[in-house]
């Protein structure tokens, strides 16, 4: 075993990262330096070729990817092995959630998951004035984004119409921190109007919150819940994700001889591959790396039965373009029905794929397929299933063209929305356009309005102006502009095509 | 049934800048002003078949059939190189709709939207299909509670608003300028009609917004600004006014020579006009 120094040493001394973040990066070449758990050959060879894909997680998982704790156990029943008693006040419960967070893994490092805060907060709200909570809640966010600042860090609110969700929303718009990401589950029969016009108006603000359409998450888990997390990964509440591979639809249908071959054949076979690895990585986390012996388990904030595994696919545009291409038949993926057909069909093929491989210590049993939103290293491809970037067409017909997707990824599946800031005039539009896409079937719905400085990229939040910084050689605060900078740099992210509808009409406008 | 038909430029089906929430907009052809300030030129005339854009377009999606311009939507790429062949300002892509056509789209798309604009061109041109269709969509229970909205040049008779305004929710007035003179100069016609267009919208409480573009030294000009507060202050109580700048996009001949509005001579007018009482004033989102 021999490290490459040199590497280390670019780390060490790179000067646009922190001591923290230059601590994080030796860990991650230490953990890399031991051999990957057992692969047999073949999923090792899809592995190489990257037909398959880990992530880049890591090759000794000693932490599930992704936690959820259920943090309503330490606020009523306080913890042992932190010493913490039960919180009666809401500044108790505060910097108990404060303590939690710390101890809480993921493979960023960070936690990803703050919980579902009205459900957590209220009880403790009896008494508080509107301008105290509105203070504490505050620094609470100033304090998420500072000590963890991490977009894949994200806290949950609603259904319901409360104080503290209010008080949050109203926080998270004057700050437009990058953390937390912030997600509003949004359900017709128990949210008002009033708080959904809130969130909206947030979204032409700061393009967060993201809306959930909450109906249909609740009916894919179970009474003990569920979260939003990291990049628009719906999972178990107080449990999580092991792990998430993904398959590189593309390379699959490069090595396939036409639609039926990829369907009957190469798919099943790449599906098959795609679920060793994951049980691969998940028989070490779970037999080796004694993760499960921790007091968060023993505690019971989360339970080793609730952890799934995350089956993500990417590159949907571009399989279907080169499936169609191959018969002759110049796909426009998106924009054509028969393009769009060859698409939900892959979709439903990958659910019943899926299905068909049972797990071990996987929550149910089988994986959960995810639309996977993509990493920076991604150049050419587009993530999940989504129209690549610069040929999107409306949005109303961009939501119609990926709607039925939507029932095949229960874990997650988002699409962002690009629109113009002549929205910011009439936020009723996004409203109508959110409402839409979940009559539709969309399962979420996230907008990135034009000129704002955070946007979304993959699916994590970024600050325009931090790119641009940062690509100025100074360091970046936060994790994630590093890998965004990266994005922005290698794929045509921020040129998802703003759409100046006003002037849709005048010749050649939009080209 | 025998409906009336109309001739359509466009149908979009994302629109938040004509009336609130999001709205399917109808781009009806043909306009009876010529304005030379237009950033949709191509929809003013009417195609009289003459066949001039055929040899322009470069996938043969133009021909004439039995003395008709034929247009096969199915082989257009937009380049819309046609609109530029074209010598009265026709549109060869514009497609005949029926009013049932359009509620098959409403009934598609109706959790997506607040309403229906029509626009164009100046739809009051095809007052009957307009009215027609505004009927259509307040009797069809699956439709309930969207809006329809019309976006005019004004230019249609105080009878003609009449029925109209009955199956019309808001109006959305163009004034293109105050002092005959220069309103003659600019659309090739008088704007009393568009004054009493917007009286008579008003009186009617449908009058939604009124509409006003800003080109340097023309629309600009003290006295012009003058003359919109007193009209707007006349109508009597808070008139939401939309000020556009002029820009250069799309424009045809001697306006193409003209100044763009500078963003900070519209915010200028849009504080007068607030100060004087009179709002919300919008201003554009986008600055060209
Ligand atoms: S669109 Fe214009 S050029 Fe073409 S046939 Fe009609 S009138 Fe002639
Ligand atoms: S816009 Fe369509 S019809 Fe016109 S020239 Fe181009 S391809 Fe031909």
């Amino acid at each position: 075993m021999t490290f490459e120094t040199q590497g280390l040493r670019r780390v060490v001394n790179n000067p646009a990262l922190s001591a923290a973040q230059k601590a994080r990066a030796l860990s991650i070449e230490a953990e890399n330096a031991m051999p990957y758990p057992q692969l047999d050959a073949e999923t090792h060879a899809a592995l190489e070729a990257r037909v398959i894909c880990d992530m880049y997680e890591g090759h000794a998982p000693y932490r599930p990817r992704y936690v959820l704790p259920d943090y309503g156990v330490v606020l009523t029943c306080g913890s042992d092995w932190l010493e913490l008693p039960v919180p009666q006040t809401l500044d108790e419960a505060i910097n108990t959630l404060m303590i939690a967070y710390h101890h809480v893994p993921s493979v960023t490092g960070m936690p990803v998951y703050v919980g579902q805060l009205d459900d957590l907060l209220l009880p403790f709200c009896e008494g508080v004035s509107d301008e105290a909570l509105y203070q504490k809640l505050k620094l609470f966010w100033r304090y998420i984004d500072r000590v963890l600042p991490d977009a894949f860090l994200h806290a949950n609110i609603g259904p319901s119409d409360n104080r503290v969700a209010r008080t949050i929303l109203r926080v998270d718009a004057e700050l437009g921190q990058i953390a937390p990401n912030l997600t509003f589950r949004y359900d017709p029969a128990i949210s008002t109007e009033a708080i959904l016009a809130q969130a909206i108006a947030n979204i032409t603000i700061c393009s967060k919150p993201h809306i959930a359409n909450h109906p249909l998450h609740a009916a894919t888990f179970d009474a003990r819940g569920y979260g939003i997390v990291s990049c628009y990964n719906a999972l178990p509440q107080a449990g999580g994700a092991s792990t998430l591979t993904r398959i590189n639809l593309l390379e699959v249908a490069k090595r396939s001889h036409d639609t039926d071959d990829f369907l009957t054949n190469t798919l099943p076979q790449y599906v098959a591959l795609n679920v060793r690895l994951a049980q691969a990585r998940i028989d070490y986390l779970f037999d080796q790396s004694g993760f499960f012996d921790s007091f968060l388990v023993t505690e019971g904030w989360i339970d080793r039965g609730r952890f799934t595994a995350m089956f993500g696919i990417f590159a949907m545009a571009e399989a279907v373009n080169h499936l169609l291409l191959k018969s002759g038949n110049p796909g426009r993926y998106g924009r054509d029905a028969e393009a769009n057909a060859l698409g939900h069909a892959i979709s439903a093929r990958l659910t019943d794929l899926v299905a068909a491989q049972p797990m071990r210590n996987v929550w149910r049993d089988r994986a959960m397929l995810h639309s996977q939103a993509g990493l920076s290293t991604d150049t050419g491809l587009t993530p999940g299933v989504r129209i690549p970037y610069g040929t999107e067409p409306d949005p109303v017909v961009h939501v119609l063209a990926l709607a039925p997707h939507h029932q095949y990824y229960p874990s997650g599946i988002s699409e962002i929305l690009t629109l113009d800031e002549t929205v910011k005039a009439n936020p009723a539009a996004v409203m109508d356009l959110c409402k839409g896409a979940f009559a539709s079937g969309f399962r979420e719905f996230t907008a990135n309005i034009g000129g704002n400085d955070l946007v979304r990229v993959t699916g994590y939040m970024i600050r325009l102006s931090d790119v641009a910084r940062f690509n100025a050689l100074k360091g970046a605060r936060t994790n994630t502009t590093a890998l965004g900078a990266e994005a922005a740099k290698l794929t045509a992210i921020l040129d998802r095509k703003p759409r100046v509808v006003a002037y849709e009409l005048a010749a050649g406008a939009d080209r | 049934m025998n409906l009336p038909q109309a001739r359509i430029a466009k149908i979009l089906l994302w629109s938040c800048v004509d009336g609130p929430g999001n709205r399917l907009v109808l781009f009806l052809q043909g306009c009876n002003f010529a304005c030379a300030a237009c950033h949709n030129p191509h929809t003013i005339g009417q195609c009289n078949d003459c066949g001039d854009c055929i040899p322009a377009c470069p996938t043969a999606a133009l021909s004439l059939a039995g003395g008709r311009l034929h247009f096969d939507p199915a082989r257009c790429t937009q380049c819309d190189d046609c609109l530029a062949a074209c010598p009265i300002s026709a549109n060869p892509m514009a497609l005949p709709y029926s009013v049932a056509d359009i509620l098959t789209l409403l009934h598609r798309h109706r959790a997506f939207l607040s309403g229906i604009t029509v626009s164009g061109g100046e739809p009051t041109l095809q007052t009957g299909f307009v009215t027609a269709l505004f009927a259509a969509i307040r009797e069809d229970p699956d439709l309930a509670g969207l809006t329809c909205f019309v976006d005019s040049n004004g230019h249609l008779g105080a009878l003609g608003w009449q029925g109209l305004l009955s199956v019309t929710d808001g109006v959305m007035l163009d004034i293109k300028a105050f002092g005959p003179a220069l309103h003659l100069a600019m659309t090739g016609r008088s704007n009393a009609r568009s004054l009493a267009s917007a009286k008579i919208a008003h009186a009617a409480g449908k009058l939604y917004e009124l509409r006003y573009l800003i080109v340097p030294d023309q629309t600009d000009s003290p006295g012009e600004i003058a003359r919109l507060i007193r009209f707007a202050s006349d109508l009597g109580g808070p008139q939401r006014i939309r000020l556009n700048a002029f820009h250069h996009q799309g424009v045809r001949g001697v306006a193409a020579d003209w100044l763009s509005a500078p963003r900070q001579a519209v915010e200028v007018v849009a504080e007068q006009l607030r100060h004087a009482g009179l709002g919300p004033v919008i201003v554009p989102a986008v600055w060209l």
